[in-house]
């Protein structure tokens, strides 16, 4: 392996499942003639991401090993004044690695499909629209200038919308996907205008340039305003990063979100495009660091979601639903990572996370082939003897969802606990509590859908609604579920075992090594957190041990414990507790009512507004008063001038002569 | 009695006058309004020729004869004018042309 990287071979990346994209959503589907049947498509675009994810692979041993770095700008689409706006790539740490996990869970993903959408009409098109995903993906992780990022972040979230509203004959479906497509825009505004701050302030869209100028930039404030320019910066991009990663209040897209094939929902909404934000952070962490309200500001956001949206998790019924609060919950955490300049550690979560809850998601969908379609966990139960695969690898990811020791997610989610306990910043306190309750709602939750699927009394004929109208050519009679082809499996098995040991393996290099080093930047005299972590570390066994004596251990166990009691025990315990805490649950129950608000205050404030500036502003000034107000002006005008336009010969003269002894009096007499 | 310059402007002042009056008063004919208009010209020219004998200076009689020339060719447009609307209308009637009303 070479010192240097080859352009030739990071271009490949991005450009092989661009060309399988193109191909498939071209010749394979209705659009270029139906040319390319089922398999050539899916084989034609597998290839395009195994290609990417081999050049990655490669790619992360060549940084990882040789310390390779590249950081060149290959092509610029054009100057404007002083402004280039290039494409490039920036290979480090945090590229290489965001690189192989995208490749790989949508490696994945792409062969789950073929069993998934197996009785799918939208066949090829959905796996041109995965590739595309992934090329747009990697388009926002390997670039090394914030116009390319924002290209591609607004690629991830077109793909995003597509495939939400991939059943389109599903009116739910699209309700979804426009309203992941507005909150993603209330996002997107508050990033482009970070950007363009960057761009006014800094002169540059290129990061190494623009962070070559943090110190000019602490130093000035919003002209007009006593307002840090940093930190406006900061806040701008991090209201991106709560838009794209579903922080509160710009959540409420992520569980909608649902309508999508599963497949998708683990690739898009679960293990890559959902932490874009979080990667967008990381990578802007010398902006971040020089501004502690920002970071606060990071750190609340990310406390509140972590811990509110796990709270929904715990009563939702759809299975897909509950991973999906799970995912709020874990991008949650992820964020108060980033508050606490914890960057490397909100990276390496989003790594393990990205494993297993992918994992998660994949086993979900596995569960709902399984059950004819049937989604309501309700309506399931005892389907392990049924999947012991899935159940296997299901067990795998939740037990590394809830942190339990020498499993990926302990390592990530326990130093992200006490990074939060060691951030001196005002909002670490209530950062620190939440993300200590949110381990025990996080594994009350997760084991409840755990137990309700795949223990316990079998209910699947007790469904009042179930839909008979799959379009599944089997026997319909036929309850029972099966266990699910091999190439659902495959995938499950593959992101198991990363989901379990990659934290084990990869902690010291990510964390207190010097793998991130020249992408991450921490002031350590103002941060001091991961310098505090680093003491604490004695090795991945030490952790994990010393993690039977420290409290998210024990919380984790009480979650499991009591969920095992109160689902497999004593099922009569919820039932008492919903009703004996009514008002909270319908709390829950109607998601905080933040879909009540979005609709009725912002929607219709919004729509009230329009209504507003269309009536009073556009129909009465500028049509009544402006366009026809003109004409009646002169209309009225002429009607009186008229009056003196009488057509008899006399009065003209007379005017005349009038005039003209009005001319003369003027003349003799005034001047 | 001696005949100053007063005397003259006022002749040319009660012919002007003469003039205005009939062509307000006249509701009737047109050729009344065309006379009228000559003999407001003739009021000027009486001006004219007062002052320029008066001040001794004969660039005033001449310009009468420009007025008188032009003022004939006027007249001989006028006529045309008046007879082609006759043809077309069958009436000089001044109240009832009022076709430049807008």
């Amino acid at each position: 392996m070479s010192q240097t990287l080859q352009t030739s071979q990071l271009l490949a990346v991005p450009l092989a499942p661009l060309v399988g994209s193109v191909l498939a959503g071209i010749f394979g589907t209705h659009f270029g003639g139906n040319w390319l049947g089922r398999r050539i498509t899916h084989s034609l675009t597998i290839l395009g991401v195994l290609v990417a994810f081999i050049l990655s692979a490669q790619t992360l041993w060549s940084v990882a090993v040789d310390s390779a770095r590249f950081n060149e700008t290959l092509y610029t689409w054009m100057v404007v004044g002083g402004l280039k706006m290039e494409i490039g790539f920036l290979i480090d740490g945090l590229t290489a690695m965001m690189m192989c996990v995208v490749t790989f869970v949508s490696l994945m993903v792409h062969i789950y499909t073929i069993g998934y959408m197996e009785e799918d009409e939208g066949y090829n098109r959905f796996f041109s629209y995965i590739s595309l995903f992934t090329f747009s993906m990697l388009m926002l992780v390997m670039s090394n200038n914030m116009l390319q990022l924002f290209f591609g972040w607004e690629a991830v979230g077109l793909v995003s919308y597509l495939l939400i509203g991939f059943w389109f004959n599903k009116p739910t479906a699209i309700f979804a996907n426009m309203k992941a497509f507005l909150v993603n825009r209330v996002g997107d505004f508050g990033f482009i205008l970070g950007i363009g701050l960057i761009a006014a302030f800094a002169g540059t869209l290129n990061y190494t340039e623009a962070f070559a100028k943090t110190a000019e930039l602490a130093s000035l404030t919003l002209p007009g305003t006593e307002w840090m320019l940093v930190t406006v910066i900061c806040i701008c991009l991090f209201i991106g990063a709560m838009g794209k990663s579903a922080q509160f209040p710009l959540h409420v897209w992520l569980p909608d979100s649902m309508e999508g094939p599963t497949p998708i929902s683990a690739l898009i909404h679960a293990a890559t495009m959902v932490t874009a934000g979080i990667f967008m952070v990381t990578r802007m962490s010398p902006l971040f660091e020089l501004s502690d309200t920002a970071l606060n500001l990071v750190m609340a956001i990310g406390a509140i979601t972590a811990l509110f949206m796990g709270f929904l998790g715990l009563i939702q019924n759809d299975i897909k639903r509950v991973v999906a609060y799970s995912t709020l919950s874990q991008l949650g955490y992820m964020t108060v990572a980033l508050g606490a300049s914890a960057y490397s550690v909100a990276v390496f979560h989003l790594m393990t996370h990205a494993f297993f809850k992918a994992l998660l998601f994949l086993g979900a969908g596995s569960v709902i082939m399984g059950m004819h379609h049937n989604q309501d966990i309700r309506w399931m139960g005892g389907v392990r003897k049924y999947m012991p695969i899935t159940w296997i690898t299901s067990l795998l990811g939740s037990l590394a969802l809830i942190g339990t020791p020498f499993f990926s997610g302990f390592y990530s989610k326990d130093s992200i606990i006490e990074a939060v306990a060691e951030s001196t910043l005002p909002a670490a306190g209530f950062a620190h509590f939440a993300v200590l309750a949110g381990v025990f709602v996080t594994a009350f939750y997760s084991f409840r859908m755990y137990f309700l699927v795949f223990h316990g009394a079998e209910r699947y004929d007790q469904n009042p609604d179930a839909h008979h109208d799959d379009h599944h050519g089997e026997d319909h009679h036929d309850h029972a579920p099966h266990e699910s082809p091999w190439v659902v499996t495959v995938p499950l098995l593959l992101l198991a075992i990363p989901s379990v040991v990659i934290g084990y393996f990869t902690i010291d290099p990510m964390l207190f090594g010097d793998f991130f080093k020249d992408a991450i930047f921490v002031d350590e005299d103002k941060h001091e957190a991961m310098h505090e972590l680093g003491h604490a570390y004695h090795g991945a066994i030490a952790m994990a041990l010393h993690a039977f004596s420290s409290a998210p251990f024990w919380l984790a166990v009480g979650g499991v414990v009591s969920s095992f009691y109160m689902y497999m025990i004593n099922p009569a315990v919820p039932a008492a507790i919903k009703r004996a805490c009514m008002p909270i649950y319908n709390l829950f129950e109607n998601k905080y009512y933040m879909d009540w608000i979005n609709e009725n205050i912002l929607a219709r404030g919004a729509r009230a507004l329009g209504t507003g500036l269309w009536k009073g502003a556009d129909q009465s000034v500028i049509d009544g008063g402006i366009v026809n107000g003109s004409w009646k002006l002169v209309g009225a005008v002429s009607v009186l001038t008229r009056q003196i336009q009488s057509g008899y010969l006399y009065h003209y003269a007379l005017a005349m002569i009038v005039g003209v002894f009005l001319l003369m009096t003027w003349f003799v007499w005034l001047k | 009695m001696n005949i100053t310059l007063g005397h003259y402007l006022t002749v040319g002042a009660i012919l002007f006058a003469l003039s205005v009056i009939g062509i307000f008063l006249n509701r009737k004919n047109l050729i009344v309004l065309l006379m009228a208009i000559e003999l407001m010209l003739l009021a000027v020219n009486m001006n004219f020729v007062a002052f320029s004998h008066y001040l001794g200076d004969l660039h005033g009689q001449i310009f009468v004869f420009f007025i008188l020339t032009v003022a004939a060719a006027e007249s001989a447009i006028g006529l045309a004018i008046l007879v082609q609307l006759f043809r077309n209308k069958s009436s000089i009637n001044v109240d009832e042309l009022n076709t430049l009303k807008g």
